[in-house]
């Protein structure tokens, strides 16, 4: 292991250029001669569209356009794509509407793009946008999850008699109803998952340009890796050739999930630019932002686990209700059963289990995959649960976890809905954690506490993720005649840091120069064919993997030209440290490189050059998991809350980069505690959001948090060759139950039963009033 | 955000006479809820009169008994200025935790309570140090100036060129942040001038108010247990997403009690 190879925390190398404002997000990105988009959006939740006037705004000074559904239903366009496709136990097939780019008859949530300007200046383009006259009968809205199932509740899509889109179920409910009954203790919780904005730091933008004579399409926008959408705009809206679409994203101001997804408004620009042969851009405000990405979360679960006297807990039902907004997006009813279901009940061996999910549309923008996409709601049910059994039975919280954990000896384990984990020292990594924390400690720093008014709560929540999403991915890696390397990938580094650990992972295998090693991502005309892009924390096991597989095919290719040049087998030759050696002769790899560029030096019949590519396949992802604990305080007076101290132990397997790892944990954490405490998105019922700005929606700030304590229990992955685990996600899933976790004991002692996120002053306040007059009652 | 015209006023009369002769005319002063508006197409003025060229419209002195903070004075000026934390500490405190370094810096007096928001900080400071804030036509009591949701006494024309605030014993303002905003939930100001108490609520009402209940509880003993239990109706206050009108209300009494307890040691 050099000074940057794998597990070293080098520091980022795409930081100075990203730090010093040389990044180019699409924004930067300016087409000669390009002209302006800007939408008309919905103002209500519900609503048939009765007429769209759109002369006024095509009369305006320097519109060149007006585009409305009608237009591009004229045009051919196609739909938006949806392929989850389940089926109710009854065999009903579930509802699924079709989703227009921009709809005709009826607009179902507000923020809703109706109409399309484009003009030659931005400011141009708005004004005409604001003299678009649409003419609406508004329509009763529903927004509410938890009264989106009601008898009278709006229906969003009369066509199916009802809001539900499909009753998806896993087990035996009768069964399970029955063992549960005959158990010792049950527990049940109650939970609201909020739904929350997820907030990149870029807006959603978009920019296209149309080549007349050759009949190409270059799209570019923020995403997480462009051959999805560049397939998507190509077969199913833009019915145009792949290879006719390039999608180009330069550098992409976070993604969370919801930018690997297809926008209406990216479509728009598209089309546009192809029909008006003219490059056309549109840049979407922060307030776009809010009411027409995808939104994450959005769940009500309620839970209930029947345990013996010992706290072994065999039994578990859990039904939720999950808010899929107005339409289907790409993966937002997926995330209940294959983001969370696929690893629920987590970390514990519960051999009985029933599932129940109900999907439901409400007139409200879909919600799609946010850090973590299911098992953030997952882990939260479980840990919720094993809280409460702690308390009915009288047991520590950490040892009803330590009765029930999945152990390394029970593994290769294979949960409920098909998943086998492979690895994982479940106990071990909580010890490190409680030992960091002083968890034993911890009754002498609440009595401190005490001593000034304040009530103080320690929590644990222990949690698994599943990462590595569709495990499939190409890697292309060519070396330059003076020895520098190229990759070409098709994950997309959008701020996980690829730069560097594809460099790192270059220089131990390869002993190339981490400096002399550049990664080209990001745009489809270059990445590999078979790539799917950067989500599901999967780009250290499947980009990684594919760095070392093309650096093996190099070597395999390196070491015959070496042979011939040493004038020996290729089975003599061994590789190591950057030389090709066979007995006292040796030749290095920058050597052969230069060499395979001049066919006199070359075997004969090989093709020149050292440029190798390789496909990654998986059958199987892998199962970052860990502990957190929070610390904080509460003023009952206020209910304002402080988190005091806050550890983190990742088994994320093999640390490539800590430092960047490090990074992950933090982001995740906090992400976590936007969630647990400040974040929340407020729909009236009429479905007008109210939360719409960074005034009413409350982001985590640094001032939240003390510094993070991250720690790691490295214990490698055993199905694939890096031992990595991925690493994006685990900090969401850990922090909101180990918030809740603290709260629930600092509060505890005045009968506080439930409590729901987000933890605002008031909430709290409100739950100890309520347990005050309960306990003085 | 629509067209405007920008004129940048040479002097308050200039100012003021490039507001009688212009259509829909608005005062640009720090800009800080102005210039957001404007970004978002809410509003749409025709002209737009920007004072920050006035050199006689920033400063701060102390006069007497008086600090004078005039007008296009920013907020973390007010904030760092040795005269301000000598003669009246509350002031610059409450004016060094406005917003964030970006508003404090931008924001100015004049522009805050001229715009008299609910959840600003400033319009507590005025009522409750009993300041005067002057105009280019005349003076108005603090007590008289806010009057409403975004509404004050100033009349067409009128240009706020700086606030007096009375010295007094001692003060001290407390508040509740909104997680989201910054903008005060519950702000108060608590003053003691001899006899006299001025307690003054900003965040939790349509408009600064004074608790008359606390001031005469304060009267006869300054102490914290006075306020302890003094209850402000919640049905005046304002409830939204955030924070119901009956916590508001409760914050009211804490805050007011817990700036007594600072001031009294």
């Amino acid at each position: 292991m050099g000074e940057f190879g794998i597990g070293q925390p080098v520091r980022r190398k795409e930081d100075v250029r990203l730090l010093t404002g040389g990044g180019q997000f699409t924004d930067d990105i300016d087409l000669e001669a390009q002209v302006y988009a800007a939408f008309v959006r919905s103002p209500h939740a519900n609503a048939k569209i009765l007429a769209i006037d759109t002369l006024a705004a095509r009369s305006m000074e320097g519109v060149i356009a007006v585009y409305t559904g009608q237009d591009l239903v004229d045009a051919g366009m196609g739909v938006m794509v949806n392929e989850a496709n389940y089926v109710n136990r009854s065999g009903k097939p579930m509802n699924k509407p079709s989703r227009r780019i921009m709809p005709v008859e009826q607009t179902r949530f507000v923020g809703e793009c109706l109409a399309m300007v484009v003009a030659d200046t931005p400011e141009q383009a708005r004004d005409a946008a604001e003299a678009v006259e649409i003419d609406y009968d508004v329509l009763p809205a529903i927004a509410s999850t938890a009264r989106g199932l009601d008898k009278d509740a709006p229906h969003v899509w009369p066509e199916f008699g009802e809001n539900l889109v499909v009753h998806w179920e896993y087990g035996d409910k009768d069964d399970v109803e029955a063992k549960l009954a005959a158990c010792h203790t049950r527990v049940k919780v109650d939970l609201v998952n909020n739904r929350l904005i997820v907030s990149p730091m870029e807006p959603r933008c978009a920019a296209a340009e149309y080549d007349t004579a050759s009949g190409a399409l270059t799209v570019y926008t923020p995403s997480q890796g462009g051959r999805r959408l560049q397939m998507m705009l190509a077969r199913g809206l833009l019915k145009m050739a792949p290879e006719k679409v390039r999608v180009i994203s330069r550098d992409t101001g976070g993604g969370f999930g919801i930018r690997s997804k297809m926008y209406p408004e990216t479509v728009m620009v598209a089309f546009a630019a192809r029909t008006l042969a003219r490059p056309v851009k549109w840049r979407g405000d922060r307030s776009e932002t809010f009411v027409s990405d995808y939104h994450g979360r959005d769940q009500i679960n309620v839970a209930e686990m029947g345990l013996d006297a010992h706290g072994r807990a065999s039994v578990l039902k859990v039904e939720t209700l999950l808010n899929v907004g107005a339409y289907l997006s790409e993966n937002g009813v997926r995330l209940p059963m294959e983001g969370g279901g696929r690893i629920i009940p987590c970390m514990y061996d519960i051999p009985d289990f029933y599932f129940s999910v109900k999907p439901m549309f409400t007139n409200t923008i879909c919600t799609d995959t946010y850090r973590g996409a299911g098992r953030p709601e997952a882990n939260y049910i479980m840990e919720r649960l094993m809280d409460a059994g702690a308390q009915a039975l009288g047991l520590s919280r950490e040892e009803i976890r330590r009765r029930n954990f999945i152990t390394e000896a029970q593994m290769p384990y294979k949960t409920h809905l098909g998943f086998v984990l492979d690895s994982g020292d479940f106990d071990g990594t909580m010890q490190m954690a409680l030992d960091a924390a002083d968890w034993t400690g911890f009754e002498t720093r609440r009595a401190e506490s005490a001593t000034r008014g304040n009530l103080r709560g320690i929590g644990l929540a222990t949690f698994i993720e599943g990462a590595g999403s569709r495990p499939i991915e190409g890697m292309r890696m060519r070396f330059e005649a003076n020895g520098e390397v190229t990759l070409f990938a098709g994950t997309y580094s959008h701020g996980q840091g690829h730069d560097t650990v594809y460099a790192q992972l270059v220089n131990e295998f390869l002993g190339v120069d981490f400096d002399k090693v550049t990664l080209i991502d990001g745009d489809t005309a270059t990445s590999p064919e078979t790539s799917n892009g950067t989500f599901g924390s999967r780009s250290s096991m499947v980009g990684g993997i594919g760095v070392k597989r093309a650096a093996e095919a190099i070597v395999a290719k390196g070491r015959k030209i070496a042979a011939h040049l040493l004038q020996t087998d290729a089975e003599r030759v061994v590789f190591e440290g950057g030389v090709f050696r066979a007995q006292s002769s040796s030749i290095t790899l920058a050597e052969v490189a230069a060499a395979s560029h001049d066919a006199k030096k070359m075997p004969e019949g090989m093709a020149l050059g050292l440029d190798e590519s390789v496909v990654y396949e998986n059958d199987v992802e892998n199962f970052p998991n860990g502990a957190h604990i929070c610390e904080l305080e509460i003023d009952p007076e206020t209910g304002i809350l402080e988190i005091l101290n806050y550890v983190a132990v990742d088994d994320c397997g093999v640390v490539l980069n800590p430092f960047i790892v490090h990074g992950q944990v933090y982001g995740g954490v906090m992400q976590g505690v936007g969630q647990a405490l400040t974040e929340n998105v407020v729909y009236d019922a009429d479905g007008q959001l109210l939360s719409a700005s960074y005034m009413d929606y409350g982001m985590p700030r640094a001032a939240h948090m003390p510094m993070i304590e991250a720690l790691f229990n490295v214990v490698p992955a055993k199905t694939n060759e890096l031992g990595v685990k991925g690493a994006g996600e685990a900090g969401a899933c850990g922090a909101p139950p180990a918030i809740l976790s603290a709260v629930g004991d600092a509060l505890s002692r005045l009968g506080v039963s439930h409590i729901d996120m987000p933890l605002t002053p008031e909430k709290v306040w409100r739950a100890i009033q309520e347990a005050r007059v309960v306990t003085a009652a | 955000m629509h067209n405007f015209n920008y004129h940048r006023a040479a002097d308050v009369a200039d100012a003021a006479a490039k507001l009688a002769a212009t259509d829909d005319p608005k005062l640009l002063a720090g800009g800080m809820t102005l210039l957001p508006t404007l970004k978002n197409r809410l509003a749409a003025p025709s002209d737009l009169i920007d004072l920050a060229a006035i050199a006689g419209l920033k400063g701060i002195s102390v006069e007497g008994k008086e600090v004078v903070v005039r007008a296009m004075t920013p907020h973390a000026v007010v904030a760092t200025s040795a005269d301000v934390q000598k003669a009246l500490p509350a002031l610059a405190q409450l004016a060094g935790n406005i917003g964030d370094p970006a508003v404090r810096h931008r924001g100015t007096i004049g522009g805050s309570v001229a715009n008299s928001d609910p959840a600003a900080d400033y319009p507590a400071a005025c009522v409750g140090l009993d300041a005067t804030i002057v105009t280019n036509q005349r003076k108005i009591a603090a007590d008289d100036f806010f009057q409403g949701l975004f509404e004050t006494a100033l009349g067409h024309g009128e240009i706020i060129t700086e606030v007096r605030f009375q010295i007094p014993d001692r003060a001290q303002y407390m508040k509740f942040r909104h997680p989201a905003s910054g903008y005060a939930v519950v702000g108060v100001m608590v003053a003691q001038y001899g006899s006299k108490a001025r307690v003054a609520v900003t965040g939790a009402g349509p408009c600064v108010f004074r608790v008359a209940e606390m001031e005469a509880a304060l009267e006869k003993s300054f102490t914290p247990a006075s306020v302890a239990n003094i209850k402000v109706s919640a049905e005046q206050l304002m409830g939204d997403i955030h924070c119901s009108a009956e916590y508001r209300a409760h914050l009211i009494t804490v805050y007011a009690r817990r700036a007594v307890e600072a001031m009294v040691g």
